[in-house]
């Protein structure tokens, strides 16, 4: 096989597991290299995937149009409800405007824009330039609020100040503004909202109907099916349940210094992550023993009925290599689980924004010989791929191809999942796509696996 | 809803993303994103979806420092970077509205980063100027396919007896074509970019960096000896033309994308002329087999009303061939701005259409076609993926063309340039309205044959 190298500068942000070593010494959250392909997005990408799914709020991107072409509608957060965030509405900025300012065609564009669709509330988002060509978007916000009676909320998702993490922050900020602004009379004590569940495939309504099922009330789910209301008075919740761990534990933070809610991590997928879920909720309200036991009952119910079902795969899976590349790290944890509770191993799991615990946390989890990297690039994806001779890539758009490309199996569990792949459900789902994908016979036609070169 | 400032569901979007499909047309070349790495993963994460190819390119990775220093470091290093380890034989760098907004000079930098030492011997870096908040995608394309023309193209005195295609956007499939016509009638082309065999690469067991196609950087050097140029497209393949009589004096002519009869007519004509060659039989053959199905199937098109929208060098020629098949092309939007557009519209569809919309540049976006529809529905919409929310809301048939094209496969393997593109799109075309009318069909006139 022909060498590969690894961008220089780059050998501290890989780490292969060998024998029982010290501390991981990975370098993490820091910038991309000048130069590297990197997959990594930027600071709007996070505050737009995050606020994306409010589907009663408008949102405008103020800036030229390409930030507002490429985020169209390229997220299956579903909306049981109003669709207004699947539209694209941009402020196409020109040079005129870049010379002048954009501050007066940002004014009239909101003014039209709530006129027309009567939104609950508006997220302006702020592009690389409007950072520099100086415009108040605060102002401007403040006086369309004034002028609507609406929430107007800037998001200051300039795309170079930081990472695709700092837009997370970013987008907290902003929905910070709208939590506490709405009645919580009728909420109950044993209330939640959840955090960082974007409803992909409509994975939140199966999340919240077991907690419905415990008897649980769910307040807000933010942001997947989110609405603006639910979001306003999401502060009477008792406490917040937090997935995904970089976008959305920032908010869970601020929510817990300014009205004194806890909050849980957890993580839906896979059957142990997903049961946690649940009982940890359920060991939160202790006080309501019934509480506990629907979660035993619902938990009993899902696995003994998925267990079975499983079976069938593994014994085709048992032996698999997998490698991971995902944007948050902690998604990695439960992947790893997933795969490994049908016997599959993990030969590589990377992901773009992980930090030092993160990654010491996978370093646990993983087998001898496993390679853990932050920030990867299609080369080194490749090189590891084909070295460790993985059987299945999981990843998001980008490394698609790449997979196809070298001729193994691919899941996307990022923004383009088709099902849900979470829940018990979703974890049969992903065992099942896994499996077709990784048995599919056309790999053998690829000429590495012996076809016709 | 009458606006003055905002665009809703663009049918446009950003230079840069051009200009990195461009630069996919040289062999060996990684493009190379000055700015935030948001635009690269966005513009390479939305190719992907269009060709379902790993698309590689490289950003500078701007910071906030970057954007307060200038960017001058950032791409210098990024130069080294690159040529360390991904060792293509060209950078070719575009800017960005961040990169372009804080003043940095590319062709200064480039130089500096080559004075440095950071260019190895026998490697180049090239670079175009690709501010967003000016034009479209066709523009940013546009705007590299010039940018190899100035700074590859040589005229070394000795004329050569091959004529320069200057490629419009195209599809690898068109860019294909348009290789396999020249090489039927028998004229030697150097056809640049050239994306085929890049972004339509055959499954191999493994993930090639720099694909196997592109034009050659020799190849590329010599089309400043060639005796003419034929610029495909006045948006995008005109301006790579210009460049080549400016500064190697090769004279040139601008023709329409070869989409549909007669433009394909145009652009034959033009290069059998060009090079001093006839057209084979064997090319009248397939204009013929293309006059047979408009001629055989012309009751299925007369008259149907259509909505468009795309790119304006592909949205010209299309109507023009709506207007052969005697349908009415009424409904016309492009988001890329220029006064060429309406004027060529206006004289294909004076006579035929004369009051139809036509509309191009700010405002001109897919908000404004559905109000049109609304207003005046049509029989058949086509264009790119994002036809596909007016095509359901108003059920309306529907074939897609042009880019991007995210939900269907084909566009990167069948033409629609050439007579057998207009084969296809017939076909397509064909299809839609006669799956509709099946679909519609009461019980009695529910017909067999067609």
């Amino acid at each position: 096989m022909e060498k590969i190298g690894i961008l220089e500068g780059r050998e501290k942000q890989v780490y292969e597991k060998k024998g029982d070593s010290a501390a991981i010494d990975i370098k993490c959250e820091t910038t991309s290299l000048s130069g590297s392909v990197s997959q990594r997005a930027c600071v709007f990408c996070g505050s737009r995937v995050v606020l994306y799914p409010v589907a009663d709020a408008l949102h405008v991107v103020h800036g030229p149009i390409g930030c507002a072409a490429y985020t169209w509608d390229i997220r299956g957060a579903v909306s049981s409800g109003p669709e207004l965030h699947r539209l694209s509405f941009s402020t196409d900025l020109k040079e005129m405007d870049v010379i002048y300012g954009g501050e007066k065609k940002l004014h009239q564009s909101l003014t039209e824009l709530i006129a027309q669709y009567q939104p609950k509330a508006a997220f302006i988002y702020s592009t690389c330039i409007i950072g520099l060509i100086g415009d108040d978007i605060d102002a401007v916000c403040k006086k369309v609020s004034q002028e609507t009676g609406i929430p107007v909320l800037p998001v200051h998702s300039e795309g170079f100040k930081g990472t695709k993490k700092d837009g997370y922050k970013a987008a907290c900020d902003s929905l910070m503004k709208l939590v506490g602004t709405g009645s919580t009379e009728g909420i109950g004590k044993y209330s939640i909202n959840i955090l960082g569940e974007f409803n992909l495939a409509g994975e939140a309504w199966i999340i919240k109907k077991y907690y419905e099922e415990m008897g649980i009330e769910v307040v807000a789910t933010m942001t997947g099916d989110g609405r603006v209301d639910d979001i306003r008075r999401s502060h009477g919740a008792s406490l917040n349940i937090v997935q995904c761990s970089g976008s959305m534990v920032k908010l869970a933070k601020m929510m817990e210094e300014k009205y004194g809610i806890p909050y849980l991590r957890v993580s839906y997928f896979g059957i142990e992550d997903m049961s946690m879920a649940l009982y940890d909720v359920a060991k939160h309200f202790s006080d309501n023993p019934t509480i506990l036991d629907a979660a035993k009952k619902l938990v009993n119910r899902e696995v003994s009925e998925l267990y079975p079902r499983l079976q069938h795969f593994r014994q085709a899976l048992e032996g698999k290599k997998a490698a991971i590349y995902v944007g948050g790290a902690f998604k990695a944890f439960s992947l790893i689980k997933a795969l490994n509770s049908v016997g599959m191993s993990v030969v590589l799991a990377g992901s773009q924004t992980g930090n030092k615990d993160d990654y010491e946390g996978l370093k646990e989890m993983c087998e001898e010989g496993t390679v853990i990297v932050d920030d990867s690039n299609p080369v080194e994806l490749s090189k590891f791929v084909l070295e460790k001779e993985a059987d299945l890539l999981i990843g998001g758009v980008k490394e698609r191809p790449i997979a196809y490309k070298l001729g193994i199996g691919f899941c996307d569990h990022n923004h383009e999942r088709k099902i849900p792949l979470a829940g018990f459900v979703g974890m049969y789902n992903f065992i099942l796509e896994v499996y077709n994908s990784v048995m599919s016979p056309v790999w053998q036609f690829a000429p590495r696996k012996g076809g016709l070169s | 809803m009458e606006r003055e400032a905002l665009t809703i569901n663009p049918a446009k979007t950003c230079q840069p993303i051009g200009a990195m499909y461009a630069a996919l047309g040289i062999h060996g070349c990684l493009p190379h994103s000055h700015g935030s790495q948001g635009c690269c993963s966005y513009h390479r994460s939305t190719l992907t979806r269009h060709y379902k190819e790993p698309v590689m390119a490289a950003t500078s990775s701007f910071t906030e420092g970057a954007s307060v220093f200038g960017g001058q470091a950032n791409l210098v290093s990024a130069i080294d970077n690159i040529f360390t380890v991904y060792e293509p034989d060209v950078i070719a760098v575009h800017s960005t509205c961040l990169s372009e907004t804080i003043g940095d000079d590319l062709k200064q930098i480039s130089t500096k980063a080559k004075d440095d030492g950071k260019v190895p011997e026998g490697k180049y870096v090239i670079h175009a100027a690709t501010p967003s908040f000016v034009g479209s995608h066709v523009t940013g394309y546009a705007n590299m396919v010039q940018a190899m023309a100035e700074q590859f193209a040589e005229s070394t005195g000795n004329k050569l007896d091959q004529i320069n295609i200057v490629a419009g956007w195209m599809e690898p499939a068109d860019m294909r074509e348009i290789k396999r016509l020249a090489k039927e009638i028998g004229v030697k082309i150097q056809l640049f970019p050239d994306t085929s065999d890049v972004l339509d690469a055959p499954q191999i067991g493994k993930h090639v960096f720099y694909p196997k196609g592109g034009i050659s950087i020799p190849d590329l050097k010599s089309t400043g000896d060639s005796k003419y140029s034929i610029g495909l497209g006045c948006f995008s393949g005109e301006p790579g033309a210009i460049a080549l009589e400016k500064t190697c004096k090769v004279p040139f002519q601008t023709e329409d994308l070869p989409i549909g009869l007669r433009a394909t007519d145009r652009f034959l004509t033009a290069l059998a002329k060009a090079a001093g060659v006839k057209i084979p039989d064997s090319i009248t053959d397939e204009r013929g087999r293309l006059v047979d199905v408009m001629t055989d199937m012309e009751q299925y098109f007369d008259g149907k009303k259509v909505a468009l929208f795309g790119d304006p060098d592909q949205l010209i020629p299309l109507t023009e061939f709506l207007v052969d098949l005697n349908m009415k092309p009424v409904h016309i939007v492009s988001g890329t701005p220029g006064k060429r557009f309406e004027q060529r519209m206006q004289a294909i569809l004076s006579e035929t259409v004369p009051d139809a919309n036509i509309k191009n540049g700010p405002q001109a976006d897919m908000y404004l076609l559905h109000q049109w529809i609304k207003n005046e529905p049509v029989d058949l919409l086509i264009g790119n993926t994002y036809g596909k929310y007016i095509a359901r809301d108003e059920d309306i048939p529907f074939v897609r063309f042009g880019f991007p094209i995210l939900d269907r496969i084909g566009h990167s393997y069948f033409p629609s340039a050439g007579y057998m593109g207009g084969l296809r799109l017939a076909e397509k075309i064909l299809g839609v309205l006669m799956d509709r009318q099946d679909r519609d069909a009461p019980e009695e006139s529910f017909e067999l044959v067609m």
